[in-house]
């Protein structure tokens, strides 16, 4: 079976700066893979690359066949993306705006109303519908962005921190929203919550300073680095330094 | 289809903002009438209802490059751009959208403040309506002004250089509140050098009868529209295709 996402030697270059060197990477599909790291090593960056937002200094990735620098626009029919912020219509309701998306992704008015409807009451979002999206809660703006991501029906979903900001219950709430599409759709999120890494991801990638410096399991860099917790495994992979006991 | 579905969306997102259309229709007409009363107590030939309503009309349309450039900026600062460089909009469906929301508001800007006039003296004739008409290549020179604006600021500061500096230059510039030769000769020139003074001419020579004297000044208007838009769109697109977002 093909890989959903096969990344060799992806590189980022800004000036002489490495956003991203050399990133060598699979996801097989259906799996959800977690990229963590501090701020600035690159996440945000690598994500930009996947989607095709920014266009890499050299190497390549393949997603469901096909390239992000030779057929961007067959990338971008497959994937969708979540960004960092909400990225929502504020003064659009929540309806509004998840019919929007449906819209400009072709659907005509009466299936965009369908789809949204469907939509809504797959992320809990019905009884807010009327609501505009900037009197929405952190956690309920963060649901909606992934639900105008998927409105697509993306066989690849990228989130770029989606917890970030929010209070322990509305990340518990979301996590709940993602664990709901594990198995449908290829998920790639970025993360520096190593619990949230741990609790949704199967396989995780710890980024630092623009390069992959460990790939697996939770438990594989637990035991990789002598550690007792992925936050210690994730310190030692990120500092190089020997982990605490 | 999809240039329709974004304008239907900035055109919500523009007019749900009470601020817009305080500033956009409120404003002007605050000061037509202010000026007016001013003028019922002292005459100025300057702020003769024929003369002034079209300057207002004018210092009313620099509130549209606001309204626009505020508005892609916040759509890149939030994410919401990145989230749609994502779809199957082109850079001609954002530049549409983007623009043709602002064509009716802003005629109904200049319709608004020359209808308070009629009530203020102005003749209700043809003439008004070709005022109207001549202004909107300078409709078209401040949308693509926010274009411009949006599209290299932050939206903070677009909200200094459109709602500052260029409502301010607007003002100025452009014989509305004082005769321009009593400042001096290099005012003068350089107040004809920009595109407000000439549209104010153009709407003032419509609006008289004299037909003669629009296309001297119009050229210069149309000139600037044309220039400022394609520099818009060369911008936009570029930065469509850069790490912009």
């Amino acid at each position: 079976m093909n890989p959903a996402i096969d990344v060799k030697g992806l590189t980022k270059m800004y000036g002489s700066t490495a956003a991203v060197r050399d990133l060598d990477l699979v996801v097989d599909c259906g799996a959800l893979f977690a990229l963590l790291g501090v701020n600035g090593a690159g996440k945000t960056t690598t994500i930009k690359m996947l989607t095709c937002l920014t266009r890499p200094t050299s190497g390549d990735a393949v997603l469901l066949g096909h390239s992000i620098t030779s057929n961007p626009a067959a990338v971008k029919q497959k994937t969708n993306v979540s960004p960092q912020e909400t990225a929502v219509a504020r003064n659009l309701t929540v309806a509004e705006n998840v019919q929007l998306m449906a819209e400009i992704y072709g659907a005509d008015k009466r299936s965009g109303e369908t789809k949204a409807r469907e939509m809504m009451n797959t992320f809990g979002l019905v009884d807010i519908a009327g609501k505009r999206a900037k009197t929405l809660s952190g956690g309920m703006q963060r649901r909606l962005s992934i639900a105008m991501a998927m409105i697509s029906d993306p066989e690849i979903l990228f989130m770029d921190e989606p917890t970030l900001g929010l209070d322990v219950l509305a990340r518990r709430e979301l996590w709940a929203a993602i664990r709901a599409l594990k198995g449908k759709v290829t998920m790639v999120l970025t993360t520096h919550y190593m619990d949230e890494a741990g609790a949704l991801s199967d396989r995780i990638g710890i980024m630092q300073e623009g390069t992959l410096k460990a790939i697996g399991t939770s438990d594989e860099l637990i035991a990789a680095t002598d550690a007792s917790t992925l936050e210690e495994a994730f310190v030692a992979l990120a500092t190089g330094s020997e982990v605490s006991p | 289809m999809r240039p329709f579905v974004f304008a239907a969306r900035n055109r919500r997102e523009i007019l749900r903002d009470p601020l817009n259309l305080t500033f956009g229709i409120g404003f002007p007409v605050l000061v037509l009438l202010l000026i007016s009363a001013i003028q019922a107590n002292i005459p100025a030939d300057l702020f003769r209802i024929g003369h002034l309503a079209p300057g207002i009309a004018v210092f009313g349309l620099s509130f549209i490059a606001l309204f626009s450039g505020t508005l892609i900026a916040k759509d890149r600062t939030t994410s919401f751009l990145l989230r749609l460089f994502n779809s199957p909009l082109s850079a001609s469906d954002f530049i549409l959208g983007y623009t043709l929301p602002l064509i009716p508001m802003a005629v109904a800007q200049v319709a608004t403040c020359f209808i308070v006039a009629f009530f203020l003296g102005l003749p209700i004739d043809v003439n008004a309506l070709f005022g109207l008409i001549v202004l909107l290549p300078a409709v078209l020179l401040f949308i693509s002004i926010g274009l411009l604006a949006g599209t290299v600021f932050t939206d903070k500061q677009v909200g200094a250089i459109c709602g500052a500096l260029l409502t301010n230059a607007t003002a100025w510039l452009s014989g509305t509140w004082f005769d321009l030769d009593l400042v001096g000769e290099t005012f003068l020139r350089i107040a004809y050098c920009l595109p407000f003074a000439h549209a104010v001419d153009a709407a003032r020579a419509a609006m008289a009868g004299d037909h003669a004297a629009i296309l001297p000044h119009l050229v210069w208007v149309i000139g600037y529209a044309a220039g400022v838009a394609v520099i818009a769109v060369v911008v936009f697109r570029r930065q469509m295709t850069s790490d912009w977002v």
